[in-house]
């Protein structure tokens, strides 16, 4: 006979284990569902093509724009938000651990990058009407860009903030100012960390929809310069499941796994590169 | 020499530091001054509390796409928030060190995934499911595409961020509380009821309304499976209309139409400023959590 606590105690054990059996669970049913429906569609001209004409009818073609265009703008955002972030980073490492003003600049940052992608689209958008520029690769990465900055700022300084104090008082010791500590014991110190929060930002970046909406444009071909608009992978799912023809769906499907792989490859390359320059870290 | 070298850097590094603070600042201005068309020749409760909505007539009610946002968003907390913190909680006070490091991957991993992927998930799984076979449970008949599709694509799309934000929070519990709980005789929940949660509370809080606002500002996942028709819903088997779908399905045309342009800004000022504030109270809230650990 097992008493009430002991029997409240399983029950709860048994909650826990059902939420994280959903949690996981759920993470299982998109990668499936997602890989089950778009495997038939997927062939080698999905990657290595661009729509043909009537590609969008069911006719031949692949979604090699898209692909081109994702990377295109994801690695033009993480090189302005990486130039951005970085010296940011080193601003606030500058200053006092128990600096208010520092404090302020990190909830400053904090609640920036709670704000939807989509509000930065619209920002953008405005400025674009304002200059009368036209929705381009250049406006799709400054999109993407400011709205990656925040939350790589902050993941680079909270990487920094983990150096060791001892570390760092070494420095002092042997001469070096704050600046040339901060510059070659924190940033070489938190190089894994760097990486792998680079590579997060990068991913959040190659894979938002909304912000790039009414900024980037969209095309069939391939940009060849900063002012021609560009296609993204998220938008070409979205558009090729708009169309009300079923291959053309399934491309959409399709283009999900590619975009699911994308993902998981930043996410393993993420904590290979971190791991392996872990070894040049001091412990 | 290295001194004023080292203030000359300093003063350079400030410049990108000041263009993050700015941002904020200017694109709230930015987006009040474009409401301020809108709100000069609409009185404020009208803009709120009208649902009719027809921007070619020049009506202006925003009541649909509101009480849509809300729908799905306390839909999807109701279902993510007691998920999320069981597993928060098995986490921190249960997982052995290597479950934790086999899970924490997987958690971010459902971090990093792209919102229109949980979108054709949405489309994939979740609609047919209601529609076939959750509806006619109820003996309703819905097309799936409705505030219920929403909510459950959104609640998986907030696990990650509720799971690792009161899981820190959970950490920041002194040992010693637990030990001095679990030495009196309580047994393990016991202690996670009366000490960790009571301790955690505050911080609880605050990992519930930022993912209460992540929520609040998803755009594509939602609007692929909510249905968008701009009524006020009246059960979690109608379609809805959310704002941040509002702002990305008519943003096109919105040039065309007098006020409209205006109007869209309102909706993206009403939803940054939610946001805004929201996180502020969070930050608030688990900046005086952290620091007492």
């Amino acid at each position: 006979m097992m008493d009430r606590r002991a029997v409240e105690e399983q029950l709860f054990r048994g909650l826990m284990y059902l939420s994280l059996a959903i949690v996981l669970g759920s993470l299982f049913l998109v990668f499936a569902i997602v890989v089950f429906k778009g495997a038939a569609a997927l062939n080698i001209a999905m990657v290595t093509q661009v729509p043909h004409g009537g590609y969008y009818l069911g006719k031949e073609g692949g979604i090699l724009n898209a692909i081109v265009g994702s990377i295109y703008l994801a690695v033009g955002a993480i090189i302005l938000a990486t130039g951005i972030s970085i010296p940011t980073a080193w601003y606030l490492q500058n200053l006092s651990q128990r600096s208010q003003y520092a404090a302020g600049i990190r909830m400053m940052l904090d609640i920036a990058a709670g704000i939807p992608s989509l509000i930065y689209g619209a920002f953008v958008f405005l400025i674009m009407v304002m200059v009368q520029a036209r929705a381009s690769l250049l406006w799709g990465i400054i999109t993407v860009g400011i709205f990656i900055t925040p939350l790589l700022t902050r993941a680079i300084d909270e990487v920094m903030q983990t150096v060791p104090s001892k570390l760092k008082e070494a420095s002092y010791s042997l001469g070096a100012t704050r600046l040339e500590t901060i510059y070659h014991v924190v940033t070489r110190q938190a190089l894994p960390g760097l990486i792998t929060a680079i590579l997060v930002a990068f991913g959040r970046g190659i894979g938002d929809a909304a912000s790039v909406l009414f900024t980037a444009g969209y095309t069939d071909s391939i940009p060849a310069s900063l002012n021609d608009p560009v296609a993204t992978l998220p938008l070409a799912i979205f558009f090729q499941l708009g169309t009300p023809f079923p291959q053309v769906q399934e491309r959409a499907y399709a283009s999900g796994i590619i975009l699911l792989v994308i993902v998981l490859i930043i996410c393993i390359g993420s904590r290979y590169l971190a791991k392996k320059y872990v070894r040049y870290s001091i412990k | 020499m290295r001194d004023l070298r080292d203030r000359i850097v300093n003063s350079i590094l400030f410049v990108p530091t000041l263009f993050s603070g700015v941002l904020l600042i200017v694109m709230v201005l930015t987006l009040i001054q474009k409401s301020g068309q809108i709100l000069s020749t609409r009185p404020l409760a009208d803009l709120l509390f009208s649902s009719s909505w027809q921007p070619f007539a020049g009506n202006f009610g925003f009541l649909p796409f509101i009480m849509g946002t809300i729908w799905v968003t306390a839909l999807a907390m109701l279902a993510a928030v007691p998920i999320s913190l069981l597993s928060a909680i098995y986490l921190s006070e249960y997982a052995h060190a290597r479950v934790r490091d086999i899970i924490q991957p997987v958690i971010d991993l459902l971090a990093g995934i792209p919102s229109v992927v949980y979108g054709l998930f949405g489309i994939l799984l979740v609609v047919p499911l209601i529609k076939y076979s959750v509806a006619p449970l109820f003996g309703i008949t819905s097309s799936g595409y409705c505030v219920l599709a929403g909510g459950l694509v959104l609640a998986i799309m907030v696990f990650p961020i509720l799971i690792s934000i009161s899981y820190e929070v959970f950490r920041t519990v002194p040992l010693e509380m637990r030990e001095a709980s679990l030495g009196l005789g309580a047994t393990r929940w016991e202690t996670v009821k009366h000490v960790v949660l009571k301790k955690a509370f505050p911080g609880v809080i605050a990992a519930v309304i930022l993912g209460f606002s992540r929520a609040f500002g998803e755009t594509m996942a939602v609007l692929m499976v909510v249905g968008n028709v701009a009524r006020v819903p009246t059960s979690v088997f109608d379609p809805a209309y959310p704002i941040p779908a509002l702002i990305a399905n008519n943003y096109g045309e919105m040039m065309s139409i007098p006020l409209y342009d205006s109007a869209l800004m309102f909706a993206a000022l009403l939803l940054l400023l939610v946001v805004i504030v929201f996180n502020i109270a969070a930050r608030y809230v688990l900046v005086k959590v952290m620091a007492v650990a």
